[in-house]
C-alpha cells in the first residue's frame, strides 16, 4: 500500500448541526480519516456553518429533550429534566461544564480539530445559500471555506467511498 | 531503539492518532517512532490505522496502563 499521503479512498460528511457536542463526529472522523490517507470534503449546511466561523467560543450544547445526556456532576451522573432546559443560562452552564471536562479528560478542543482539519488538506465546503439565508458574510467565516452548493457536494460524493450525515 | 519517540499520555482519541501522523510525515523511510499513550482504545486504533495506511506496527506493549507502540515507516 502507497504511504504517500493517498490511497485514493475519498470520504465525504454534510455537517449540518452547530452544537459543541455535535462538531464532535465530523471533526474527528474527518481528521482520523484524513490520518488514515483518505482524501476527505466537508460540506457544512444549515446549523453545520456555525462550525465555520472564525471564532468557535458560541458553540454551545442543549440540554433540552436531551435524556442521553448524563454529566458527572457532585459524584453521580446528572441528567436535566425539560423544565429546567428551558431556565435561561442552563445550556451556558451545561456547556461550561462539558468544556471543562473535555479539557481534564483531554479530548482535544473543537477549534484544535478544526486546526488539524485545515492542516490536513481537508477541502472545507460552506453552503452559499445557507449563508444567504441567515445573511452570515464570509468575513465572519474562515478564509478556507470555499462555497458551494448541492451540485458541487454531489459531484464529490459520486466518487466517495463513503459518505455520511451527520 | 526508535528514531523518534511521541508521548501522548493524557490524551484522549483521536489526538494520539492524529500526532501520530503528524510525527511519521517527519520520518524517512525505514526510520521508527514509539507512541506511549495511556488510551485504552488505542491499542485497536493503531492496529488499524497502521493497516490502512501500509505503516508497519512492530510492537504493541502495555505496562502499568501505558501502551506504547512501535511503528516502521515503509
Amino acid at each position: 500500500m502507497p504511504n504517500d499521503g493517498s490511497n485514493n479512498k475519498k470520504m465525504s460528511i454534510i455537517v449540518t448541526k452547530g452544537t459543541l457536542d455535535w462538531a464532535y463526529p465530523p471533526f474527528i472522523l474527518a481528521t482520523t480519516a484524513a490520518a488514515m490517507d483518505v482524501d476527505v470534503t466537508m460540506f457544512f449546511t444549515f446549523y453545520g456553518l456555525q462550525l465555520l466561523k472564525k471564532d468557535l467560543g458560541h458553540l454551545q450544547i442543549s440540554t433540552l429533550g436531551n435524556p442521553g445526556m448524563e454529566m458527572p456532576m457532585m459524584g453521580m451522573h446528572m441528567t436535566m429534566p425539560n423544565i429546567v432546559s428551558a431556565i435561561p443560562g442552563v445550556d451556558a452552564m451545561a456547556s461550561s461544564m462539558m468544556r471543562s471536562l473535555i479539557k481534564k479528560k483531554g479530548v482535544a478542543s473543537i477549534p484544535e480539530l478544526r486546526d488539524m482539519a485545515v492542516e490536513s488538506d481537508i477541502k472545507i465546503v460552506g453552503c452559499q445559500m445557507t449563508l444567504d439565508l441567515f445573511e452570515w458574510g464570509p468575513e465572519l467565516m474562515i478564509p478556507e471555506m470555499e462555497l458551494g452548493g448541492a451540485a458541487t457536494y454531489m459531484s464529490g460524493a459520486l466518487e466517495s467511498d463513503i459518505n455520511l450525515f451527520i | 531503539m526508535a528514531t523518534q519517540t511521541l508521548d501522548t499520555k493524557g490524551m484522549n482519541c483521536p489526538l494520539p492518532i492524529l500526532k501520530t501522523k503528524k510525527a511519521i510525515k517527519g520520518l524517512g523511510a525505514g526510520e521508527t517512532l514509539e507512541v506511549l499513550s495511556t488510551d485504552p482504545g488505542s491499542v485497536k486504533d493503531f492496529e488499524a490505522f497502521c493497516k490502512s495506511t501500509g505503516n508497519k506496527l512492530m510492537e504493541s506493549t502495555e505496562d502499568g496502563g501505558v501502551f506504547r507502540y512501535l511503528i516502521e515507516k515503509p
